[in-house]
C-alpha cells in the first residue's frame, strides 16, 4: 500500500487543493483496508474513506441530506446531515465526513436534532412561497424535511413578499430563484455533471444567489436545456415550462385533431409519479389513459425512430461513398447522430465548427409532426392547421427544439407541444384515472407498429444498436442474430461514459431495393472496419469532441451517438424526480425487456415505414421529398453572448 | 495595422494567461490586472478569460461578484475606501465620510461624473489601531482627519492636475 500523488476526482478544484486520496491496491482486506465505525453503537465495517453517511446507511441509519446527490460531487453546504462525533468539537456533515480511523458517532441526539431543526426553520425564513401553489408539492425534499423535524411554525419568521422575478424566458427551464435554499445542486450538475456552465453562485455570504452570466435571462445565456437541474433540484425553484393549459385547451376545443406520440422513455417512467417501483413500463395502459383524457390519436415516436434510422443510416452510407469511392475530402465524418436536441444545442455553442459532421436527420419528435401535419393530414382529409401534435418525452429541450425557427418544413408548426412525463402524469391524475390500474389497449394506424430498434433509442447506445441491426443487414445481406445473439449488441450497451466498438465488414450482399438509386454495390466497403462510438452527457461528450478536435481515435470513427443527458434520454430532464444511477438502470433495463418482447426488432423491417417509402416519400430515403420534410438545418450559436 | 478595442484586450488577456498560467488558479490574478487596467471586468472580458483558462463565463462571473475589489461598480480612476467597522467608527469616520462627500458632491457608492473618483465602503483593513483607516487604490492611510481628506484629496487631483500640464507643454512645443 503506497499512498500514490493525486488521484483524478474529476473535482473542480485545481489539483493544488484536491483531497490526497490513498490508493488502496492490496484490496479491503488488507490492514487498513477497512475502518470499523460505531454508529449509535451499532459497529460497521466499511473501506476507508467512506462518508459517515454511506455507512450509516449500510446499516440501515437513515441521516437526512439535502445538499446531497448520488450523482454529484460532495458540497456539505446545507448542514441538514450534521452528526455527533465523539472527539470533534462541533458537529459534522456526514456527507462529507471521510471514516479514516475508528470512530463513534451518533446521529440522533438532543444537540443534533435541534441543529437540524434549527437549520430547517433558517432554510425556510429565506424560502418564500406557500406549498400548495408549488409543482412539487408533495415531491419535494425541503417540505419532506419540515414535516419530518415537526415543523409548525416559522421560527425565524417566513418572507411575504417575492425577492426574486421569475425567468421565464426559456422555452424549457423556468427559474424561480425565491424557492431556492441556495443548495447548488444545480450548480454542480451544470458544471460537473454536464460541463455545460450555465449557473452558478454570485454574491457573498447571505447576498449569495443562483444565477447565469451577469444575471442574464436564461433564454439569452449558453443553456442547452438539458434540465438535468430541474431533476436534481430538490425544491420547486427550477422546473420545466409547462404547457399542459394549451394542451387541455386543444383537446376541449372540438374543431381540433389532437395528435400524440409518446416517447419510450416515458412510458418506462411514467409508473414512478403513480408510486410504482422504477422500471415499470406502462406503455399500453398509458394509450387507454390518454384516449380517456380525450386525445384524438395515440402513436408511438418509435414509428419515426424506425424512420430515423432509415434516414441517418442512409445519410451515413451516402457519406461513407463520397468519403471512400468518389474521394470527397469535403464529406464530414464522423457522423454525429442528431436525435438529443439538448446535445445538438451543445455542439452547435461549443463546437460549431463540426455542425457539418451533425446529421441532418431530423429528431423523431420532430419527423412524426412533419409527417403528421403532411401525409397524415392527407390521407385522412383533415386540414393540417386543425390538427395539433403533442409530443410525450422524458426531455426538457423537446420543448426548444419544437420551437426552433425551422421546425416548421409542413407550413405549420411541426409540433405544438412538448410535454414531459411529469407534466402528462399531472394530466392524467387530473382527470382522476389511476394509470397503473387500467386496462391496456394498443397504439392507433396508421403509425401503431414500431419495432424493438426505436424502443432501444432511450438508453444510451440505443440509437446506434438500432442502426447497426439496420446497417448490418443492408450492407452484409445476412441477419443481425448471426453475428450477435438474438440481435442484442451488447458492446454498445452499459452506462459507461464512452465506448468504443470496431465492426469488421467481410462479407457483402447485394444491395437492397430500397437503397438500388443510391449506391450501386457493396464491394466499396469490403473488408473495412466499421468504428463506432456511444457517448452520453455532455461531460463525455466534450471528451469525445476534445479527442477528434486533437486527431485522436475518435476522429477515425464513421459514427457517433451522443445523447445530452446522463444515461440518454431515460434520464433526461423530463423525467420524474428524483434520478439515480440505480434509478436509471431499471428504466434501462424496462427499455431493453421492451425491445426483447417485439417481434420485428429492425427498423427496416417496420412494415408502417414501408408503407410511407410507398405511398408518400416515394423517392426514398435521403430523396427530395424526405430532405424538405425529414432533414433540417443548425444554426452556428457560439459560446460567447452579448 | 488597426485593431478593435476587443482585440487588443483579447491579446492582452491572453498574454496574461501565459504568463500566470493557463488554469483556473489564475483567475485572480488575471481578473485583478484587467481591473487595475480598465477599472472594470466587462462581459467581454470574462467570457475571453473564461475562453483562456478553460472554465465558464459564469465562474468568472461568480468569482468577480464574491470579491468586492474585483466586481464593484466603483471605476473611478481613484476609488476610495473608507473603513466602517467599530473601532474606526469610533474614531470618527462619520466626520471623515461627511467630509469626503461634500468634498466630491458624490455620496458613498458613487462615482463622480468626471470618472475620476468613487466612494466605497470597506470592512476592516487591520489599521484600527490607527484609525480612522481609509484606502486610497492602493495606499492606506491612518488617522485620517477632515482636515487631511482635503489633503489627500487635493494630492489626487494634483496627480491630474500635473498630467494635464505635460500633456499641454507637450502639445506647445
Amino acid at each position: 500500500m503506497s499512498p500514490t500523488p493525486i488521484q483524478e476526482t474529476g473535482s473542480r478544484a485545481p489539483k493544488s487543493q484536491q483531497s490526497l486520496t490513498i490508493a488502496r491496491s492490496a484490496g479491503d482486506e488488507a490492514i487498513g483496508g477497512t475502518v470499523t465505525a460505531s454508529i449509535n453503537g451499532q459497529e460497521v465495517k466499511v473501506p476507508l474513506g467512506t462518508t459517515i453517511l454511506a455507512a450509516a446507511e449500510k446499516i440501515g441509519v437513515r441521516i437526512p441530506t439535502l445538499c446531497h446527490h448520488p450523482d454529484l460531487c460532495v458540497a456539505g453546504v446545507c448542514r441538514v446531515c450534521v452528526v455527533e462525533v465523539e472527539g470533534q468539537r462541533t458537529l459534522q456533515a456526514a456527507c462529507a465526513f471521510p471514516i479514516t480511523s475508528p470512530i463513534k458517532v451518533l446521529t440522533h441526539t438532543r444537540k443534533v436534532r435541534q441543529s437540524r431543526r434549527h437549520v430547517i426553520d433558517l432554510l425556510l425564513s429565506e424560502h418564500y412561497g406557500e406549498c400548495y401553489a408549488c409543482g412539487r408539492n408533495n415531491n419535494c425534499e425541503l417540505q419532506g424535511l419540515a414535516k419530518e423535524y415537526g415543523v409548525d411554525f416559522f421560527r425565524f419568521g417566513h418572507p411575504s413578499k417575492p425577492k426574486y422575478e421569475i425567468d421565464r424566458s426559456s422555452y424549457s427551464v423556468i427559474r424561480d430563484n425565491d424557492k431556492c435554499v441556495l443548495c447548488r445542486r444545480c450548480v454542480r450538475t451544470c458544471i460537473d455533471l454536464q460541463e455545460v456552465g450555465t449557473i452558478e453562485v454570485a454574491g457573498r455570504s447571505d447576498k449569495s444567489y443562483i444565477t447565469t452570466f451577469k444575471d442574464k435571462p436564461l433564454g439569452d445565456v449558453v443553456c442547452i436545456n438539458c434540465g438535468q437541474c430541474i431533476n436534481r433540484c430538490p425544491t420547486g425553484a427550477l422546473r420545466a415550462n409547462d404547457p399542459t393549459d394549451e394542451v387541455w385547451a386543444a383537446i376541449d376545443d372540438p374543431k381540433k385533431h389532437v395528435v400524440i406520440q409518446t416517447a419510450p422513455s416515458p412510458r418506462a417512467a411514467i409508473g414512478e409519479c403513480f408510486g410504482l417501483e422504477p422500471g415499470a413500463p406502462l406503455t399500453y395502459e398509458l394509450n387507454t389513459a390518454l384516449r380517456m383524457c380525450g386525445f384524438d390519436r395515440i402513436f408511438d415516436t418509435n414509428f419515426t425512430a424506425d424512420l430515423t434510422i432509415i434516414e441517418e443510416g442512409t445519410e451515413l452510407i451516402l457519406r461513407l461513398y463520397k468519403a471512400l469511392v468518389g474521394k470527397d475530402a469535403n464529406i464530414a465524418l464522423p457522423q454525429f447522430t442528431s436525435c438529443s436536441p439538448g446535445w445538438v444545442k451543445y455542439l452547435e455553442h461549443f463546437y460549431a465548427e463540426y455542425i457539418p459532421n451533425l446529421s441532418s436527420a431530423k429528431s423523431p419528435q420532430q419527423m412524426f409532426g412533419a409527417v403528421i401535419k403532411t401525409y397524415y393530414a392527407e390521407k385522412h382529409g383533415i386540414d393540417p392547421k386543425d390538427i395539433i401534435t403533442v409530443a410525450l418525452m422524458p426531455c426538457s429541450a423537446k420543448k426548444f427544439e419544437c420551437n426552433r425557427s425551422e421546425m416548421d418544413d409542413s407550413g405549420y408548426k411541426d409540433v405544438d407541444y412538448g410535454l414531459t412525463t411529469r407534466e402528462l402524469a399531472k394530466m392524467i391524475s387530473e382527470a382522476g384515472l389511476e394509470l397503473p390500474k387500467l386496462p391496456k389497449s394498443d397504439f392507433d394506424a396508421p403509425f401503431g407498429t414500431a419495432t424493438g430498434s426505436g424502443v432501444i433509442f432511450g438508453a444510451t447506445g440505443g440509437v446506434m444498436e438500432a442502426a447497426l441491426r439496420t446497417v448490418i443487414e443492408l450492407v452484409t445481406g445476412t441477419k443481425v442474430e448471426s453475428l450477435f445473439e438474438k440481435a442484442n449488441i451488447i458492446p454498445v450497451r452499459g452506462f459507461e461514459g464512452v465506448k468504443y466498438v470496431e465492426l469488421p465488414i467481410n462479407e457483402v450482399g447485394p444491395v437492397p431495393d430500397i437503397l438500388k438509386h443510391l449506391v450501386p454495390d457493396w464491394n466499396w466497403l469490403k473488408g473495412a472496419t466499421l468504428k463506432v462510438a456511444v457517448a452520453h452527457g455532455t461531460a463525455n461528450a466534450k471528451k469525445v469532441m476534445e479527442d477528434i478536435k486533437a486527431g485522436g481515435k475518435f476522429s477515425e470513427c464513421h459514427f457517433i451517438e451522443f445523447m445530452g443527458c446522463p444515461g440518454g434520454c431515460i434520464g433526461g430532464g423530463g423525467q420524474p424526480i428524483p434520478t439515480s444511477p440505480e434509478i436509471r438502470s431499471a428504466r434501462a433495463k424496462a427499455i431493453y425487456a421492451e425491445d426483447a418482447a417485439y417481434e420485428v426488432r429492425k427498423s427496416h423491417e417496420n412494415p408502417d415505414v414501408l408503407t410511407i417509402y410507398n405511398e408518400f416519400l416515394t423517392d426514398g430515403p435521403c430523396g427530395h421529398k424526405s430532405h424538405k420534410l425529414l432533414h433540417t438545418h443548425y444554426v452556428p450559436r457560439g459560446k460567447y453572448i452579448e | 495595422m488597426l485593431m478593435t478595442d476587443r482585440e487588443r484586450l483579447a491579446g492582452e488577456i491572453k498574454a496574461l494567461a501565459e504568463k500566470h498560467g493557463n488554469c483556473r488558479t489564475a483567475l485572480i490574478p488575471i481578473v485583478q490586472e484587467i481591473k487595475q487596467k480598465y477599472r472594470k471586468v466587462d462581459d467581454f472580458a470574462m467570457q475571453v478569460i473564461a475562453d483562456q483558462l478553460g472554465i465558464h463565463p459564469v465562474e468568472v462571473y461568480s468569482v468577480v461578484s464574491f470579491y468586492a475589489f474585483l466586481g464593484s461598480a466603483a471605476h473611478g480612476k481613484y476609488i476610495i475606501r473608507l473603513c466602517r467597522t467599530i473601532s474606526c467608527d469610533m474614531q470618527g469616520k462619520e466626520r471623515v465620510m461627511r467630509q469626503m462627500e461634500n468634498d466630491l458632491g458624490i455620496r458613498f457608492g458613487e462615482t463622480t461624473a468626471d470618472g475620476k473618483f468613487s466612494l466605497e465602503w470597506a470592512n476592516c483593513m487591520g489599521m484600527c489601531d490607527q484609525g480612522p483607516a481609509m484606502l486610497v487604490n492602493e495606499k492606506v492611510y491612518t488617522h485620517v482627519t477632515p482636515e487631511k481628506v482635503h489633503e489627500i484629496l487635493e494630492e489626487c487631483r494634483r496627480s491630474f492636475g500635473v498630467h494635464a500640464t505635460e500633456q499641454k507643454e507637450v502639445y506647445l512645443v
